[in-house]
């Protein structure tokens, strides 16, 4: 292993792995945001406002992030009234494609777990909530959402690790986040073996690091606690 | 409605055969390597454990992507030494294979997990059986032990086959002539992205529904007699 030139590209693993906790930060809290009425809705029981989001979600769950990636950064400009929009300028950006299909991508899957810890709470507290005279959208806010956000933690957490791993694909659309950063040194240095490893390497600190906080979060809203029926 | 494909359709029905056979031949590597991953895991040897709880940490650990292009690109060495030992001049790694043990590592790292859960649900007392009716260990697990693990693994592979279904969309990276890569070649000729990734798209939701009709055909085979309980 050639120590002097892997200090030498310290500096851009560095940038570059900013650049990676950016697209997975920006696009799992924007995410989160854009799901919770996605999964309420999906959770409902009338046909007609569930059926949207079905669709949404199914198609997002059923297709390659890549090929979400390619239709988003490649595909828009088939259209002349997209290239001629305000829009233009974002949807031109390998940044914010990659930020706003990421963004769509894991809204489908954290609407999903929503859902799933939406029908997880104990009917009963909801029940108990609407007897104590609250109206139905009080119930939402102050027991059901509180209630399925601890329910769908764990989840969730899975979720950012998931979009962490998925990130990689950004490469694919030029930015040099940590893989294309890896794939670009290694294609100047013929280091193929040394750069992917580094990089793997800070990909599972991330991770670990990631997991560590999702484990204080849960300890600070007592997640634990809450799971006794 | 059927989008204009400017002749590119036996194209992207090879790359569609491609597809299926890499997530195939990756499902099998994956399955063999999931399931000595978990008897890894559970074994009483404390190395033995610790391989396997090391390769599903790792592997799970860091982005399929970076597999595919460590696999494909970060060997080249390797497999040439090797290569020279067998006395065959510029062994390489062809992209499809590069992609089976890309896809199949993944895959083999969470599906120790789940064969794992399967292998600890299955109450000891079966174990206990058969040793007093006197099966060896070998015929103790393939008998007894491997039939149950398979119905209740079921469920949790047929979630991890969707996502290697999708990723093997990444091989298109490294040059295979699957589904994504057939469409980039059709748009670089055509100049319709939206249009052929569209299609992929819409290929892709075909894969993962006739995967999942067949999932819940091979779970009520598996499941026969057992009554399934009400959510």
């Amino acid at each position: 292993m050639s120590w002097e030139v892997l200090i030498r590209w310290l500096p851009s693993f560095a940038d570059a792995a900013w650049l990676t906790l950016q697209l997975v930060g920006i696009s799992v809290i924007a995410g989160l945001i854009f799901a919770i009425p996605l999964g309420i809705a999906r959770s409902s029981r009338k046909f007609s406002i569930r059926a949207l989001p079905y669709a949404y979600i199914f198609f997002f769950r059923g297709t390659p992030l890549l090929v979400q990636l390619f239709l988003v950064y490649y595909g828009l400009a088939q259209f002349d009234a997209v290239r001629q929009s305000a829009l233009w300028p974002y949807l031109r950006d390998p940044y914010w494609c990659a930020i706003i299909t990421m963004t769509m991508h894991t809204a489908a899957y954290i609407a999903e777990i929503i859902r799933g810890a939406i029908q997880n709470v104990p009917p009963g507290e909801i029940e108990a909530a609407r007897a104590l005279g609250m109206s139905r959208s009080q119930a939402l806010w102050h027991i059901i959402l509180p209630r399925a956000m601890r329910i769908g933690l764990p989840a969730y957490s899975n979720e950012v690790i998931l979009m962490l791993k998925a990130s990689a694909l950004a490469s694919t659309i030029t930015l040099l986040e940590l893989t294309g950063m890896a794939r670009k040194i290694a294609a100047r240095t013929y280091l193929h073996e040394e750069m992917f490893l580094t990089a793997g390497l800070i990909y599972l600190i991330i991770a670990f690091v990631l997991m560590q906080g999702f484990k204080l979060l849960e300890r600070w809203l007592r997640v634990d606690a809450c799971q006794g029926r | 409605m059927i989008p204009d494909l400017h002749g590119f359709g036996p194209a992207l029905v090879a790359g569609t055969w491609m597809t299926i056979q890499l997530a195939l031949t990756s499902l099998a590597l994956g399955l063999v390597l999931g399931l000595l991953g978990a008897l890894a895991k559970t074994s009483p040897f404390a190395v033995l454990r610790w391989l396997g709880g090391t390769y599903s940490t790792i592997v799970r650990g860091v982005p399929e992507l970076l597999w595919v292009l460590l696999i494909y690109f970060g060997t080249i060495n390797l497999v040439r030494w090797v290569g020279g030992l067998a006395g065959i001049d510029n062994l390489a790694l062809s992209p499809f294979t590069a992609g089976t043990i890309a896809l199949g590592l993944c895959f083999g790292a969470y599906a120790t997990e789940v064969f794992r859960g399967a292998l600890l649900a299955i109450p000891t007392g079966h174990r206990e059986a058969g040793l007093a009716l006197g099966l060896s260990k070998h015929h103790i697990f393939l008998r007894l032990i491997l039939p149950q693990m398979w119905r209740l693994a079921l469920p949790g592979l047929g979630n991890l086959f969707m996502i290697l279904m999708k990723d093997t969309a990444l091989v298109s990276v490294i040059g295979l002539e699957e589904i994504m890569r057939r469409s980039q070649i059709a748009v670089t000729a055509s100049k319709e992205p939206f249009t052929f990734y569209l299609v992929a798209a819409f290929i892709y939701l075909c894969l993962t529904v006739v995967a999942m009709i067949g999932m819940h055909f091979l779970e009520r085979r598996a499941g026969r007699g057992f009554v399934r309980s009400a959510a």
